[in-house]
């Protein structure tokens, strides 16, 4: 018994001050969890008003302790840098407007639970455990808590067999992809003798890129990552899960979680297998090329907005990975930028789709946005901005998205691949500004007037003047990525 | 052949019949009682290699609350077997040729070559008085702290999760109030209509 107390002495508590926005969160959650039993459905509101309350508090928590030098801690499994401070403010921020945006929907629907803010609260956390992640293991149990609540969330309507369908492919799945990730990880443990990505990276460098075992482990590492950001062939469950879904858990499922994937590929593709770039970067050239082409192309030939959205989704998640096969900072920046505006383009997408839905009809048809501008001007204008920045119109957000991740790839030598992406998104702008056309130059079917609360109204609308209005701090936005790249260990 | 080996031997037969059975097997209950099997072989590999708390670990829940679980489930459910295979021939030529490219693909890369004994020595053993448990244990709460925490945090959200999708609220479910039987009035339950007098005609 005294070795025991031997062993315990010399265990010091480490330091949580890191980690401190998850574990607000985390507390929050629990607490949202017990203050929901003894509500009732009249005050249920208040259930969301602390979930909005917590993740203000978590941004002011993030700013407060804003890092200038990588820290670890918990035994080097838990890194705060810039890179996690910046992508940890915008997932609550987004989780914020998420929220805003879901209300209305959840409430119409008998759907405002406080089991909804409680697994979204969950979710969060995951993504920013992910996003902090030094170690193999946290890295994928945080994808693990982002995974159930979601799936959770997505068959949240119980008595709808659509949802139903769509959380069982995205459970089965989705358990599929983790699988296919472990399976990589256990090998690269296998061929490093260690889990901790600084000492995997040192590792690797000793040893050949074109290790058999290295190479095995990652095509699994690299299979896992392209079905949970929906790259092709992997893409499957994508327009199936964002359809089935209740348009409140499309809008989250559609927005956070990519930013959470960015930040899996940096921290498990650049920073712990850099030394295999060669490898993977042949691997993510296919799978970028095949998600712009079959992405851009079926997309034309939806006619429900939230398939469409999802194939739109599928081309984005090819042209982000153009910046990340730059293999290069410059690339890593510019494709770090694209996910930030991609997540907020998403967020108006989705968010539009709940404005124009009410009890009962779900506005999920294109037909639905017949002659919106004379219905409601306004709402047809942020529509107009939303897809045009998702086209990739100049002077949107999605413009200068695209342009510096072809510019990246330019530079780093694939001018071809530049051409394919130019190409296909001519070919994709094709049904974004078939909304537009349905919008502003077809008579509606139903003519009565777009109702929304006004906090939504707000966020709606500062969301999608924001795609404009953001023109003259894009060079402010691209050093910030790029700086946070530059601190990355 | 040591008694070791012959021990090893023996665990590893028994676990692959019994995995293999677990596919093959018609009836469900059958599978679900060989792989209890092969998780007993399993356990006892695992012995072997002197992991006692895994080992323990496996039997207590794999075989004592999983798969008991599962058997219920299997024998609750009514399965159609006869559509679960339906297909069966047509997709095996397929799926045949892709498993066996699988296996002699992985036998290249996780045969001897690369993960060979002389590339992973065997072990130091451990002292008669070494506790697998307890050093388990010290690492999970100490190094592994964070890790632990987060896998709890999953436990919570699968609790949430399994309440929120199965738990009806108790109006929609069909129950006698025996307190409103009790203050039931005449009034509430007959309605006397008048109606005049009708001759068939």
């Amino acid at each position: 018994m005294v070795s025991v107390g031997n062993e315990l002495m010399t265990f010091a508590v480490p330091n949580m001050a890191p980690a401190a926005p998850e574990i607000f969160l985390a507390g929050m959650a629990c607490v949202i969890l017990l203050l929901d039993l003894v509500l009732d459905d009249s005050n249920r509101y208040l259930a969301y008003l602390v979930a909005l309350a917590s993740l203000v508090a978590a941004v002011g928590i993030t700013l407060h302790g804003f890092h200038h030098r990588a820290l670890y801690t918990f035994d080097h499994m838990f890194v705060a840098d810039r890179l996690s401070d910046v992508l940890d403010l915008a997932v609550l921020g987004l989780a914020f407007c998420v929220l805003v945006y879901s209300r209305c929907y959840l409430r119409e629907r008998g759907m405002f639970r406080g089991e909804y803010f409680v697994l979204g609260l969950f979710g969060v956390v995951g993504m920013m455990i992910m996003i902090s992640a030094a170690h193999f293991l946290t890295l994928y149990l945080g994808l693990e808590l982002l995974s159930l609540s979601q799936y959770a969330m997505v068959a949240f309507q119980r008595d709808s067999s659509r949802a139903t369908e769509a959380a069982m492919k995205y459970f089965v799945l989705g358990a599929l992809a983790s699988g296919m990730l472990l399976y990589g990880m256990s090998m690269l443990y296998g061929a490093t003798g260690s889990l901790d990505i600084p000492t995997v990276s040192a590792k690797i460098a000793t040893m050949s890129p074109h290790n058999v075992i290295l190479v095995f482990g990652l095509v699994f590492v690299v299979v896992g990552l392209a079905f949970k950001i929906g790259a092709v062939p992997f893409h499957m469950w994508i327009p199936d899960v964002y359809d089935g879904a209740p348009t409140a858990v499309t809008l989250y499922i559609g927005t956070m979680p990519k930013i959470a994937a960015f930040a899996m590929i940096m921290r498990l593709l650049v920073w712990g297998l850099q030394e295999l770039a060669v490898n993977w970067q042949e691997m993510l050239i296919v799978l970028a090329v095949l998600s712009m082409l079959i992405g851009n192309v079926v997309a034309i030939a939806q006619t429900n907005i939230k398939r469409m959205l999802a194939y739109s989704t599928i081309s984005h998640m090819g042209f982000f990975l153009l910046g990340i096969v730059a293999a290069g900072p410059v690339g890593y920046g510019a494709a770090m930028f694209y996910m930030l505006v991609y997540a907020a383009m998403s967020l108006g997408g989705f968010g539009m789709v709940i404005v124009m839905s009410r009890a009962g009809f779900e506005a999920d048809r294109l037909d639905d946005y017949r002659g919106l501008n004379q219905r409601s001007p306004w709402h047809a204008l942020i529509m107009l901005l939303l897809m045009f920045s998702m086209a990739g119109v100049p002077p949107t957000a999605g413009f200068y998205a695209k342009l510096l991740v072809f510019q990246a790839i330019v530079n780093a030598g694939f001018v071809w691949l530049a051409v394919v992406g130019v190409l296909l998104s001519v070919v994709g702008a094709f049904y974004y500004l078939r909304i537009v056309k349905l919008m502003y130059f077809d008579a509606p079917t139903d003519t009565s007037p777009v109702k929304v609360e006004p906090d939504m109204q707000l966020v709606m609308g500062i969301n999608g003047i924001a795609m404009i209005a953001i023109t003259p701090w894009v060079g402010t936005l691209v050093s910030l990525c790029a700086h946070a790249m530059r601190a990355m260990p | 052949m040591t008694f070791t080996q012959f021990v090893f031997y023996l665990f590893s037969a028994v676990l692959i019949f019994a995995a293999a059975m677990v596919i093959t097997v018609r009836n469900p209950v059958k599978a679900a009682l060989f792989l209890v099997l092969a998780f007993f072989s399993a356990a006892g590999l695992w012995v072997m290699l002197e992991a006692e708390f895994l080992a323990i670990a496996l039997v207590l829940v794999y075989v004592g609350a999983v798969m008991v679980l599962f058997l219920f489930v299997v024998m609750m459910l009514d399965i159609n077997l006869a559509r679960l295979r339906e297909g069966f021939g047509e997709y095996l030529p397929v799926g045949a040729v892709v498993a066996a490219l699988m296996i002699v693909e992985m036998g290249v890369i996780l045969g001897p070559r690369h993960f060979g004994l002389h590339r992973f020595p065997l072990p130091p053993g451990h002292a008669a008085g070494y506790s697998n448990t307890r050093e388990l244990g010290l690492q999970l709460y100490t190094t592994y702290v964070y890790p632990f925490e987060i896998a709890s945090l999953i436990l919570l959200v699968a609790i949430i999760a399994a309440i929120a999708l199965s738990m009806r609220s108790h109006r929609r479910s069909r129950h006698q109030d025996p307190g409103k039987q009790v203050q039931v009035r005449r009034e509430d339950r007959v309605r006397i209509v008048k109606m005049a007098a009708e001759k068939k005609g």
